[in-house]
């Protein structure tokens, strides 16, 4: 037995005994940033046992009639733990589950929302990129957390191309369908009555960007967003409500670096292998978890440029 | 405690590369054993000797996309080699890569790109004029990069399939050899990923061969297999003797050919 099973395994004959060392959600993390707006801030950290996979923000909202989940979360358990928040707060019924983008760490929590069946809300891309990865992110995540806990694929059933809205009762969610930027599958949320913007991950803070859609692209979803007045956004990683759009401000210095040092390296016939370790190094410092993702951006974004 | 690096890592980029997997093999035993496996199956009872002084392999020791892994083959004494293979022992389809050096080679580096899909060992062997073996190893930690679910640019991949192109970097001039860069639009399938449409895998189909020459003489020729990343991108030295034409023939799995031709003059 591998390291790794034996503590899987440990994880999951003493769930209680690893929460109680160290609890990946407590009551107490989930803020009210808005009316009726309640979010939790993912850790800066890789998924890990002892984290759940809750590294990235999820929350929900409240309106006269149901709620809507913004990210149910990145493992059953994380979900689990949103829900029972949910039950803390409010009995209205849970009528959506928003699924930001394709990635683990914001998604494997739906399936701890199967109660009153409530619509499965994502990009029109979404199933067709949960068609090839979720099964392979499954796997890992259940290698990971344990079957029980990291949790079946949900698909959505309300697909959004463009833009759509719901609603909450007096309460209106407009959701927008984004071209390919962090992923090809990203969708946005603006609360009107709170002006409150929930941009998910195509806005990081503190935390190191990922992405595996496309770079120009995201830069370019970015100016879009910049032109929304919003009195706060909420990020997909990072402090959980900040100004809009000051807090673009290091992601798109981050990103156009990203985009012109790559560019420079390709220019100059630095080899990929050296450009993974050179490209917005002058970063490094900045951000958490840098080493961790910057290679591998760089490895993208030079496998992007190269065929302009 | 278990150090960080070992336990899987979940990436958002897409993929989850986890650093230390189930099916993850760092027993160096096992590796030893795995290794006269596909030794045998690909060279026979053929010898194998230390090949410290002829050849080296540059690959990092993780990857950090196991997707898309670059890859030096090392030549220190270019007149002794005719060829070298790249062997991904734990890879489906381990030998990843044979090159056979042509007369207007310049062997010294050849790099590749190329996914991994469990830690494991990898080979750069070298074969001599002469007719014998020398190897040297490399150990990797990486996986899941040959079932990694393809990014954002599988529809360009597939619509431009075949289309080239050639970067040279440095100056040229006749006589003087100059490292390339060719690339190639292909997704290069390798059977285990799956299609988002009808939930099968999709079929396998890959390039099988690169030939390239200079105005009729060889230059190299690779025969690879799915462990070439998608968008292949294979760097080479050659010496042009003169201004001319680089020619570049690929042919996929399917029968799928392409030819291209850049030209190669010294810049004045
Ligand atoms: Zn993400």
């Amino acid at each position: 037995m591998s390291p790794l099973t034996r503590r899987a395994a440990l994880f999951g004959a003493c769930a209680c005994c690893a929460l109680a060392t160290r609890r990946a959600v407590a009551a107490s993390d989930f803020v009210e940033i808005a009316p009726g707006m309640v979010f939790r801030r993912g850790v800066d950290e890789q998924a890990s046992v002892a984290n759940a996979d809750a590294i990235a923000n999820t929350g929900f909202i409240v309106g006269a009639e149901s709620v809507a989940v913004i990210d149910p979360g990145g493992s059953l358990a994380d979900g689990q733990a949103l829900r029972a928040a949910i039950a803390a707060r409010t009995t209205r019924p849970v009528r959506f589950v928003v699924l930001s983008h394709v990635h683990p760490d914001h998604i494997f929590g739906a399936a701890a929302f199967t109660e009153g069946a409530p619509k499965i809300v994502g990009h029109a891309r979404l199933p067709a990129a949960l068609a090839t990865r979720g099964e392979y992110y499954r796997r890992h995540l259940a290698e990971l957390l344990g079957a029980e806990a990291a949790g079946p694929v949900v698909t959505p059933n309300l697909l959004v191309a463009d833009t759509h809205t719901l609603d909450l009762g007096d309460r209106r969610l407009t959701l927008r369908a984004h071209r390919p930027a962090h992923t090809d599958t990203d969708l946005t949320l603006f609360d009107e009555r709170t002006g409150t913007l929930i941009a998910a991950d195509l806005l990081f803070i503190g935390r190191v960007p990922s992405f595996d859609g496309d770079l120009k692209g995201w830069l370019a979803e970015l100016d879009a967003l910049a032109a929304i007045r919003a009195a706060r956004v909420v990020p997909g990683h990072g402090p959980v409500t900040t100004d809009w759009p000051a807090a673009a401000a290091d992601l798109r210095r981050y990103l156009s670096l990203l985009l012109t040092e790559t560019r420079a390296a390709i220019a100059a016939g630095v080899p990929i292998e050296q450009a993974a370790t050179r490209v917005a190094a002058s970063e490094r410092g900045r951000w958490a978890l840098f080493d961790d993702y910057n290679p591998r951006n760089v490895l993208t974004a030079y496998h992007q440029l190269e065929w302009e | 405690m278990i150090p960080r690096r070992d336990l899987p890592l979940l990436l958002l980029g897409g993929a989850l590369v986890a650093a230390r997997p189930a099916w993850a093999d760092d027993d160096e035993d096992k590796r030893a054993a795995r290794w006269k496996e596909v030794r045998e199956a690909i060279f026979g009872d053929r010898a194998i000797g230390d090949g410290t002084s002829v050849v080296g392999l540059d690959a990092p020791p993780r990857a950090e996309d196991a997707a898309l892994v670059p890859v030096a083959l090392l030549v220190k004494d270019p007149a002794r080699v005719s060829g070298v293979y790249l062997v991904i022992d734990g890879n489906p389809g381990p030998l990843a890569a044979h090159v056979h050096f042509g007369a207007l080679a310049d062997p010294r580096r050849l790099t590749l790109r190329v996914r991994v899909d469990q830690y494991t060992d990898m080979h750069a062997v070298a074969e001599t004029r002469d007719g014998a073996l020398l190897a040297v190893s490399h150990f990797i930690k990486a996986a899941g990069g040959c079932s990694t679910p393809m990014g954002s640019q599988l529809d360009a991949s597939l619509a431009d399939a075949g289309f080239m192109r050639l970067r040279l970097i440095g100056p040229v001039a006749p006589g003087q050899p100059v490292q390339a860069l060719l690339m190639v639009r292909h997704p290069n399938f390798n059977g285990m990923q799956m299609d988002p449409v009808t939930r099968n895998y999709t079929p396998a189909r890959f390039i099988q061969t690169v030939d390239i020459g200079f105005e009729g003489q060889p230059v190299l020729r690779l025969d690879s297999d799915i462990s070439l990343a998608s968008d292949p991108a294979i760097g080479f030295g050659f010496t042009p003797p003169k201004a001319g034409k680089l020619t570049v023939a690929v042919r996929d799995s399917s029968g799928a050919a392409w030819h291209e031709a850049f030209d190669v003059a010294p810049l004045s």
